[in-house]
C-alpha cells in the first residue's frame, strides 16, 4: 500500500487543511480521480475543480488556493462526498477553505461572506433567520439594482402571505448571544 | 407517535405552507408533535462558512431544549435537518468538539448528551414509521391519475442524512404510489437546486433550476413535489425570472409532499397552504381528480 506519504512529506497546508477540518485527515487519500469536480453542479464555474484543489493544497500553494472562488461554487450539496471513493469529506473541506479565506481577507470576488454575515447578524439579533430583512440588507449594500429585478418577485411572495415584515424573536435571546460569545471565545483560544 | 419537533425560519414565513401541512398531517395520522419551545434558528449553511464553533453550538443549543421525556426530533426543512443530524454526530464522534460545544452551551446553562435524541426526517416517519398499511388506511381521496414528479434536492438523502440511496432516492416515489398518484420517473431527483446561489450568482443558479423544471416538463409530470423550504423557493418563485432569464415558458406547480399527501387524507386545501405557492398547483389537482371522479361514475 503505498497510499499514504509520510508526515514530513506533506505540505503545511495539507496539515492546516486536515488539522481543521473534521474527518480532514482522508485527504491523503485522494487518487486524483477527479470525481468531484465531474460531479460538481457548478463545476464548470470553479476556476481549479476540488481535485485540482487538492493537489495545489498537496504542493503548498495556499494564497492560491484561498483566493480563488472553488469554495464559493459550492452550495454544500454533498454530491462530491457521495461519490468520492475514498471518502474525503470534500464538502467539509470547501467550508474550511470558506472560512480561512474570510479570516484572511482574501475572499473579494464574491459577494458569498456577506449574505453569510448578514444572515449570521440577524440570528444573533433576533435568534431566528429574518428573510425579508436579510433579503432587503443584502441586496441594499451588495447588489443595489437586483432590487428592482426582485421586486415583482417580492411581490408576488408578499401578497401570498409569505413575506413576514417584522422578525420573529426567540424570549431568551440572551441566553443564545451567551452560547456564541463563549464559543467565540473557546474557538479564539484554540 | 410522540415527537419534538423543530419546524426552523422558513415555515414560520416563506414556507408557512410546509408548517401547515405538516401540522395538518400529523393531526390525522396521529403524530403528536411537540414544538421545542424557543427553538433559534440552525444557521443554514451561512454560520459554517464563518465559523465551526458557533455554528455547531448554535445548532446545539435546540438539542439541549428538547423536554428529556422526548428521544425523536423531526425537522422538515433540509438544512435544519441535515444541522441537527450532522452536529449530533459531530458530538458523539469527536470529544474534543463535544467538549468545546457542552462549553458553550453552558455559558447559557445548558447541556447536550451527544446521542440522546434521534435525529428523523419526516418523510422517514411517514413513510417508514407511519408506512404503508396506516397510509392507505388512511386515505379517503387517492391520487390516480394525477403525474406528479418527486423531487428529494440534495442535502437530507447524502450519506449524513442517511435517510435513502442518496442518489436514486425511492421513499417519496413509493408513498405516492401507495397513494394512487402516477409518479413520473425523474432522473434529476436529487439533483441541487442552486442553494443560495440565487442571492449570489443568478446565472450559476438559473441553469440549474432550469434544467429541474425541463425535466420535470419532459416527464409530463402535473407538479412537482419538494420537501425543502430553500428548493420550493427557488423552484416556484424564481420561475418567473428563469423564464424571462431563458425566454421560456414553464409553468409548473412546485409543492410541498406534506401538501399532496393532506389531499389524499381527505384535509381541506385551505388547510393545507395551498395557494401560497406562485405557481398556483389547485387547478391541475382538481381537473385530475374530477376526471377520475367521472370515470369512476362513468
Amino acid at each position: 500500500m503505498i497510499t499514504e506519504t509520510t508526515e514530513g512529506h506533506r505540505s503545511a497546508f495539507m496539515r492546516e487543511v486536515m488539522a481543521e477540518t473534521p474527518g480532514g485527515e482522508q485527504l491523503v487519500h485522494c487518487l486524483q480521480c477527479g470525481s468531484c469536480g465531474g460531479s460538481c453542479p457548478n463545476g464548470a464555474d470553479m476556476e481549479f475543480t476540488p481535485r485540482a484543489i487538492f493537489s495545489m493544497i498537496a504542493a503548498n500553494r495556499r494564497h492560491e488556493v484561498l483566493a480563488s472562488n472553488t469554495m464559493w461554487c459550492c452550495v454544500s450539496c454533498y454530491l462530491c462526498t457521495t461519490r468520492c471513493p475514498q471518502e474525503i469529506p470534500i464538502t467539509e473541506i470547501m467550508y474550511m477553505l470558506k472560512r480561512t479565506s474570510i479570516a484572511e481577507g482574501m475572499a473579494t470576488g464574491t459577494d458569498a461572506p456577506a449574505l453569510a454575515r448578514t444572515f449570521t447578524d440577524l440570528v444573533e439579533k433576533h435568534g431566528r433567520s429574518f428573510e425579508f430583512g436579510l433579503a432587503s440588507r443584502y441586496y441594499f449594500f451588495n447588489k443595489p439594482m437586483s432590487l428592482f429585478k426582485m421586486g415583482g418577485m417580492g411581490f408576488s411572495m408578499f401578497t401570498r402571505g409569505r413575506i413576514q415584515l417584522l422578525p420573529n424573536k426567540i424570549r431568551q435571546v440572551d441566553q443564545l448571544q451567551a452560547i456564541i460569545n463563549k464559543a467565540k471565545e473557546i474557538g479564539g483560544a484554540s | 407517535m410522540k415527537y419534538a419537533y423543530y419546524p426552523g425560519c422558513s415555515l414560520e414565513s416563506g414556507s408557512a405552507a410546509y408548517d401547515l401541512s405538516v401540522r395538518a398531517v400529523a393531526e390525522v395520522l396521529n403524530i403528536e408533535l411537540e414544538e421545542i419551545d424557543d427553538w433559534n434558528c440552525c444557521g443554514a449553511t451561512e454560520y459554517f462558512t464563518q465559523d465551526e464553533l458557533v455554528a455547531t453550538s448554535v445548532i446545539a443549543r435546540n438539542l439541549a431544549l428538547i423536554r428529556p421525556d422526548l428521544r425523536d426530533v423531526v425537522a422538515p426543512c433540509a438544512a435544519c435537518f441535515l444541522n441537527l443530524k450532522k452536529t449530533d454526530a459531530l458530538m458523539q464522534d469527536d470529544p474534543a468538539m463535544n467538549a468545546k460545544i457542552n462549553s458553550a452551551l453552558g455559558a447559557g446553562g445548558l447541556h447536550y448528551d451527544a446521542g440522546r435524541v434521534r435525529v428523523c426526517h419526516l418523510l422517514e416517519l411517514l413513510h417508514t414509521e407511519v408506512g404503508e398499511a396506516t397510509l392507505k388506511e388512511k386515505m379517503v381521496q387517492p391520487l390516480t391519475g394525477l403525474r406528479v414528479a418527486p423531487y428529494y434536492g440534495c442535502q437530507v438523502v447524502r450519506p449524513l442524512g442517511g435517510l435513502d440511496n442518496p442518489e436514486y432516492p425511492m421513499k417519496m416515489d413509493e408513498m405516492f404510489k401507495w397513494l394512487g398518484a402516477d409518479v413520473v420517473d425523474y432522473p434529476v431527483k436529487a439533483h441541487c437546486c442552486g442553494g443560495h446561489m440565487t442571492q449570489i450568482s443568478e446565472d450559476a443558479a438559473f441553469e440549474l433550476i432550469r434544467r429541474l423544471l425541463q425535466s420535470a416538463v419532459d416527464s409530463k409530470a402535473d407538479l412537482l413535489l419538494c420537501m425543502c423550504p430553500m428548493c420550493q423557493l427557488n423552484l416556484d418563485a424564481y420561475q418567473g425570472r428563469v423564464n424571462n432569464f431563458f425566454n421560456k415558458d414553464f409553468q409548473v406547480p412546485i409543492i410541498f409532499f406534506t401538501q399532496l399527501l393532506g389531499v389524499a387524507l381527505g384535509i381541506d386545501m385551505q388547510k393545507l397552504g395551498f395557494g401560497k405557492e406562485i405557481v398556483g398547483a389547485e387547478p391541475i389537482i382538481q381537473s385530475r381528480l374530477a376526471e377520475q371522479a367521472a370515470k369512476a361514475n362513468a
